[in-house]
């Protein structure tokens, strides 16, 4: 029994190998960019828009609202980021549907290059946002002692990052093929939505945590949200 | 028994604990938050969405523990290291 799409090899040489993660990777990538590049060659601000730019504008707005309610104020900075990652875990999810295929997600390398990159945009976007030293020093809030927990804490997220989706993903596929030789009809359907449904699941709590992250990292907009939240507390409970 | 076989055994019966303790308090976690935050949008439906948010990132999060138990044991019965060893032995 194969445990990730890793170890399906269709090509090697020597260091380079090519598996079926890095294939269907590639060919998600192309069906998003081909897509999303057909739908914006002929964007029109009429009444009357085609359905898929409609399509495209209820996700753009959807996400950027996201974005904006976890505290993030200015969503268009960080939409081409959070954005894309959800697109790509969400499409990886939701082509499980096409036969004989396995989602990229399903692989440790994959989850963990893309737990790498949001471990590379948190200080990337704090930097950018508040400078260097800004930055550096919410490491050593509220105190110096809490340094080395800070750092472990960065690094441990990121592990669970990875892990979380990858198992997931990963449990989904396990759970198919070991029903596929006990009850072999109906029921590995039903898994296979319920599956979808748990992968969804995912790619929105990945972004989301992605961007509770970088929130996290911008300490001033990060107290003005709790200030917010405090007051609207205060104002509704009398 | 020879060392494999220890190993086997151990293993086995390790990733079958790992799994069954590993989904047990989770879902006892899962089920206290989705309680409170059912009543709480019960007493606020206002603050529903909020508290819709905010418990699936705390479900993620109480969940990703089941999920480390169910990587352990899938590397425990699918990849084990231990295993591996002794029989390149």
């Amino acid at each position: 029994m194969r445990l990730s799409p890793d170890e399906k090899i269709f090509w090697q040489h020597g260091f380079i190998t090519i598996n079926l993660t890095i294939v269907t990777t590639w060919a998600l990538m192309l069906v998003l960019v081909i897509a999303v590049r057909l739908v914006t060659r002929k964007l029109k601000t009429d009444i009357h828009i085609s359905r898929w730019q409609n399509i495209l504008e209820i996700l753009v707005t959807g996400i950027e609202d996201q974005i904006k309610e976890v505290g993030l104020s200015e969503p268009e900075k960080y939409i081409s980021f959070i954005g894309t990652m959800f697109l790509f875990i969400a499409t990886a999810t939701i082509c499980t549907i096409l036969p004989g295929y396995e989602p990229p997600t399903s692989s440790l390398s994959t989850t963990t290059a893309l737990a790498i990159c949001v471990f590379i945009a948190v200080p990337f976007y704090g930097i950018a946002k508040s400078g260097p030293l800004a930055y550096l020093k919410s490491y050593v809030e509220p105190t110096f002692i809490l340094l080395p927990f800070n750092i472990i804490s960065e690094l441990s997220r990121t592990l669970a990052l990875a892990v979380r989706l990858f198992g997931n993903m990963m449990s989904g596929g396990l759970i198919i093929s070991i029903l596929l030789s006990i009850a072999p009809f109906f029921f590995p359907v039903v898994m296979n939505a319920l599956g979808m449904l748990t992968g969804m699941v995912q790619a929105y709590i990945f972004s989301i945590l992605a961007t509770v992250y970088i929130t996290a990292s911008m300490q001033d907009s990060k107290q003005t949200t709790v200030l917010k939240t405090i007051n609207k507390n205060d104002k509704q409970n009398g | 028994m020879d060392n494999a076989t220890l190993v086997a055994v151990a293993s086995i019966i390790t990733a079958g604990l790992t799994t069954g303790i590993g989904c047990m308090m989770p879902a006892l976690g899962e089920g206290k938050s989705v309680s409170s935050a059912l009543s709480s949008i019960a007493q606020q439906p206002d603050a529903a969405p909020t508290i819709t948010r905010t418990l699936f990132v705390g479900l993620a999060m109480i969940e990703s523990t089941a999920i480390y138990c169910f990587v352990v044991s899938m590397i425990l019965i699918f990849a084990n290291p231990f295993w591996n060893h002794f029989i390149a032995k």
